[in-house]
């Protein structure tokens, strides 16, 4: 075991460092600069039942010290992600990987995660309830304590995997979800999803995005994302994945001393290619001169008294 | 794709809002006409995507109007200021396709990627024939380094204050093997009308990552989802899907 291992939901990572879903693609582009292969682990494409375009362009726009994002869950469907992209990720990813999946309807998400549970190289399942840029399903879902639970409730009955429930931080109490989350037998908890945001072009006095509204990410969300890891480290006895606005050695501790036992990346991969290779070199340095020995020595560390 | 940091050796207004840049740096790896690279700048979160105009050695230029923040920036720059670019972004025009008798059909800010394939058609020794299209006299530039590549320019102003009165779409030749177009949408959908032949079409979007990581810049063709960054930005006539 090296001094990055962690371990999440009884899978034992090399790294806490996983790259989030929507920034990685399936590996594939990543592979092409560095051996994704020093990653803990990295969460697909969000994936739903049936194959989605997504959002009209543009989806992507700036913000300060951030971006906004209406993508709208393009992907191939779960059949062709099982079929075609799982076996070339085979090819470049020899860990179990992290799959995402969103939902319309409970239906949605349980055949969803019925069919990625049962493959093999599939070691967790990461129910998106949090996605803030598709109408009727998707952020629903994690904005309701009843909703998330039943969403929770069906999946476990369906798989082996451990599920981990990805929540939006565009709710009142998100330490109330994750709780009910737990109570249904969630296995872990990840957050945060984006928050939701706009911006106006005051040249076309119209909306930058097609879709209006769209998932606010990057350094902007930070202390934002922090702040809520810590609620609901404090909240549930189960494993809690930290993300939002990482992009940084120093943030990847700041985020595990809060309670997170590992670490998703997202919008940094976009803006720097090479970011998570670059913080797998730079923790052990930085872990040094802070005096941690084993980065899991750490979880919930500022949490004292 | 690599990243590389360059060091800016000329920065200059060419023409009302536009800018030529050069700047040198590791440019192995990006010889397609037609890619692009994606610039960081101090202050900003998202990188900016910028046709590459042309290379000569270790020297990149790249041509850019003012149109928001990022570009506004860059603008202010000066020699000997570092920039960090993601290169070799894109998949280019393909030259295969040339024919003996290619034409280049370019609308303002999307006239600089042609400038590198005109080049490398000439020295290919094709006879290109290169419809550059300005809103007027004032914005015009590059025609004289088009004609300096042994390129045949007819330039087209919508107001008529120079060359042919009216869009690129007035100022065609009759005959062509083969063209390639770069420019704002309405003028792309006006080319794809009064073209004749085969060609290929440079489309512009706003990317999140600008190597096909997040999907931010998806259009759907014939052949299915592209992203404009990796699959494009260079799309071929017959794909692409617009009711006419």
């Amino acid at each position: 075991m090296g001094r990055l291992s962690t371990s999440l939901c009884g899978i034992e990572l090399d790294s806490p460092l996983i790259p989030a879903s929507g920034t990685f693609g399936y590996g594939y582009e990543f592979a092409e600069l560095y051996d994704i292969n020093i990653l803990g682990t990295f969460s697909f494409k969000g994936t739903t039942r049936e194959p989605r375009f997504g959002n009209p362009t543009p989806r992507i726009a700036e913000t300060p010290s951030g971006m906004l994002n209406a993508v709208g869950l393009q992907n191939p469907g779960v059949d062709r992600v099982i079929s075609e992209e799982l076996p070339r990720l085979a090819e470049v990813f020899s860990k179990p990987v992290m799959a995402n999946v969103s939902g319309f309807s409970v239906d949605d998400y349980v055949e969803s995660c019925a069919k990625l549970g049962a493959q093999p190289q599939v070691g967790w399942l990461e129910v998106n309830i949090s996605c803030p840029n598709v109408h009727g399903g998707g952020m629903s879902f994690g904005t309701s304590a009843k909703d998330a639970a039943e969403v929770t409730r069906e999946v476990k009955k369906v798989t082996d995997k451990p599920v981990i429930m990805k929540l939006s931080p565009n709710v009142t109490d998100i330490a109330e979800i994750a709780r009910a989350c737990e109570d249904a037998g969630a296995d872990g908890i990840s957050l945060i999803n984006t928050l939701m945001g706009m911006r106006v072009d005051i040249r076309r006095r119209k909306p930058v995005l097609a879709n209006r509204t769209g998932g606010l990410s990057g350094p902007a969300v930070f202390p934002v994302a922090l702040r809520m890891v810590w609620d609901v480290y404090e909240a549930v006895g189960i494993p809690v994945v930290g993300m939002g606005g990482v992009s940084s050695a120093e943030d990847v501790i700041e985020m595990m001393l809060s309670g997170a036992s590992a670490v998703e990346i997202g919008s940094a991969n976009l803006t720097d290619p090479w970011v998570c290779a670059k913080m797998t070199e730079r923790l052990p340095e930085l872990m040094d001169s802070l005096g941690i020995e084993n980065i899991k020595d750490i979880i919930g560390g500022a949490h004292n008294g | 794709m690599k990243e590389a940091l360059f060091r800016i050796t000329e920065n200059r207004k060419i023409a009302p809002l536009t800018f030529l840049m050069k700047a040198a740096g590791d440019c192995s790896g990006m010889d397609r006409p037609g890619q692009f690279v994606n610039i960081r700048i101090e202050g900003l979160f998202l990188r900016r995507p910028i046709s590459v105009c042309d290379i000569r050695d270790d020297e990149l230029t790249i041509i850019y109007k003012t149109v928001g923040r990022g570009t506004a920036a860059m603008s202010q720059m000066k020699p000997r200021e570092e920039l960090s670019m993601l290169t070799g972004l894109g998949n280019g025009y393909d030259l295969e396709c040339s024919g003996d008798s290619p034409l280049l059909i370019g609308g303002g800010v999307g006239i600089p990627p042609l400038y590198l394939l005109a080049r490398k058609l000439t020295q290919q020794g094709k006879r290109v024939h290169a419809v550059l299209g300005f809103n007027r006299k004032e914005e015009i530039f590059f025609e004289k380094e088009f004609r300096d590549l042994g390129c045949e320019v007819t330039v087209t102003t919508a107001d008529g204050s120079a060359g042919v009165r009216g869009f690129v779409t007035d100022g065609l030749p009759e005959e062509y093997s083969y063209f390639y177009t770069c420019g704002p949408e309405p003028m792309l959908r006006a080319v794809k009308k009064a073209t004749v032949t085969s060609g290929q079409f440079s489309f512009e979007e706003r990317m999140g990552c600008g190597f096909g990581a997040c999907m931010g810049c998806t259009c759907r063709t014939v052949t299915g989802y592209k992203r404009i960054c990796k699959d494009g930005p260079v799309l071929e006539k017959e794909e692409i899907l617009w009711e006419d």
